[in-house]
Formats: C-alpha cells, structure tokens, sequence
C-alpha cells in the first residue's frame, strides 16, 4: 500500500499491475466473444418458440456484456468502488427502462 | 470516469427505452423485417468486438512502456472503429435512399410492394432507430477522434509509460461503448430484426392491392 500526501491509502503499482488479467486472458476473452456472435446470428435464422428465441438472445448479450465488464474494463479485479458506480448507473437504467414499458403497457404485451 | 459511464448507462438506458415502448408502433412502412440487414450488422459487430480486444492490447502495451506495439494497437482499434462507423453510415444511406421491395403472404393472399426510404421522419421506428444508433455512432465517432489524439500525443513524445492511466481511461470509454452495441445489437437487429405487422389490414390500409 502507498500513502500519498494527504494521508489516503492508495493501492501500489504492484497492486495495481495485478489488477490487469493477462494477455492470455485477453485472447480467450476475445475468442468467446466471437463464438457468441457467431452462434447468435446462427440462432436468428432458426425458426422456434418466440419467446425462447428473446431468451436465447438475451442471454447471450448478457454474456457478452458481462464478460467485457469483468476483463476488459476489468472490474473483476479493480476496487469495489468502480463496481458499485456502474452497476449503480446500471441499476437506475433498467429501472428507468421497466417502469417506462410498465408505464406503456409493453410488459403486459 | 466510472460515475460518468454510469451517467451513460441512463442515456443509452432511455433511448432504449424509447425504441421498446414504440417498438411494433409504426402505422406505416418500411418496417424492420424490410430493412434490417443481420448479416452486414453482423460483420460490423464482430469489428467492433475485435476493437475492443486491440484496446486491451493497446493498454498492455504502454504499462510496458513498449511505444511501437502501442501506436500499432491504437492505430488498429482507431481502424477498427472507423470501419465500423463506415458500415454504420452504409447502412444509413442503405436505409434512407434505397428503395426496399417486399412480398408478404397472408392467408386472404399475397402482398407486394417497393417501401421508400426509412428517414426519422418516416415512422417511429425510423425516428427511435436513428436517433439510438446514431447517438453510439457518435460515441465511436468521440471514441475514435480521442484514439487518434493519443496515436498523435505518442508520435510527439507526450505519451509514456507513466501516463498509462490516461490509456486505461480512454479504454474503459471505448468498453463501454462496445457493451452498447451488444444491447443494441440483440435487440434491434436479433430480437426486433423480424418485426413486421402480422394483419394483412396494415398492408391494405396504405394502399397495397393483394397480388394473384
């Protein structure tokens, strides 16, 4: 740990480098991310239940979403501070998002 | 930089708001089944995926402190991004010049036609389409400059292993803008790429005659 002038704890640059998967990881990451998009658009031309098929599709786009969050902008190793500030944002979003089709009806649709 | 992405969350959270609560709402055509081109927007998704691994490349470069790995990552993800916005404004001029031709087949018989283009201004799928893509592509196009002036800051020298932070900042922008895409990408294209009016009546209201 460092401690800066105005006495905070900051993590050391030791910390820090550790904070950062490596490239491996960064190319595993980028290879599921391909097979994803691969299959979705394979999914997209198969003909099946309507409702599974949005499941299907949201599932994989939360996937994807979740693993570029955790490696790439690598909040899986970063302090629980960053985490707290976009999930909160996230959070306020799909709030805002499902009373406003609440509020339109499209979610009794 | 984490409270601003956040903030971002509750722009791009509206606008995809928007597009659902008017989703299936268009009175009249083109509609999304006519239009929407999966394959094209896949290729350019998977370019844009691809960027966002050449960022990660970009920031392990100059933590290295190795500037030539560094301006040639950046200058890729800077590439990568251009052509994704080139496929982004193809798409657009594909969509508002072009004339789209349909056939629908219904049980009362079979429907065809030739759709305008889709502007803003033609229904509320073009107005929630355009201005929710058109405002990522302006976050890729920021995306982009903000790369390019890095490459250049590098050139002159401005940029060392020590400002790795700025990198890291710049990084995380263009993450989210690329998780962006993933929304928008399974629910325009994958989920709302097939929607059309499933009622023969919404065809006959604007003047299209059953084919024999």
């Amino acid at each position: 740990m460092n401690v800066d002038q105005e006495g905070t704890v900051a993590p050391s640059p030791a910390a820090h480098e550790a904070a950062h998967p490596s490239v491996i990881t960064y190319i595993k990451v980028a290879i599921i991310l391909a097979i994803i998009t691969i299959v979705e658009v394979g999914v997209f031309y198969l003909d099946f239940n309507r409702t599974a098929f949005i499941l299907v599709f949201i599932g994989m786009s939360g996937v994807k979403f979740t693993i570029v969050i955790m490696f790439y902008m690598h909040l899986k190793f970063d302090n629980i501070l960053f985490s707290r500030l976009f999930i909160g944002g996230l959070v306020l979003a799909a709030a805002v998002m499902f009373s406003l089709l609440g509020l339109f009806g499209v979610l009794v649709d | 930089m984490w409270a601003f992405l956040g903030s971002e969350c509750l722009f791009f959270g509206t606008l995809i708001s928007t597009y659902l609560v008017y989703r299936n709402n268009s009175l009249v055509g083109p509609y999304p089944k006519d239009i929407i081109d999966v394959p094209v927007t896949s290729v350019s998704t998977f370019v844009l995926l691809m960027s966002s691994f050449m960022m990660v490349m970009t920031l392990n470069a100059i933590r290295k402190g190795d500037q030539r790995a560094f301006r040639v990552w950046i200058l890729g993800t800077a590439f990568m991004g251009a052509t994704f916005l080139g496929f982004q404004v193809f798409e657009f001029y594909e969509f508002a010049i072009e004339e789209h031709e349909f056939t629908k087949c219904f049980a009362e018989g079979c429907i065809e036609g030739t759709w305008g283009g889709l502007t803003p201004w033609t229904n509320l799928f073009g107005s929630t389409f355009f201005v929710m893509v058109g405002f990522h592509g302006a976050h890729v196009t920021v995306g982009v400059i903000w790369l390019i002036s890095l490459f250049g800051q590098s050139l002159q020298g401005n940029l060392k292993q020590k400002d790795a932070l700025r990198v890291e900042l710049l990084g995380l922008y263009w993450h989210f803008v690329d998780i962006v895409w993933i929304v928008i990408f399974t629910l325009v294209y994958l989920i709302g790429g097939n929607d059309a009016p499933t009622d023969i009546q919404a065809y006959l209201d604007q003047g299209f005659q059953l084919v024999q």
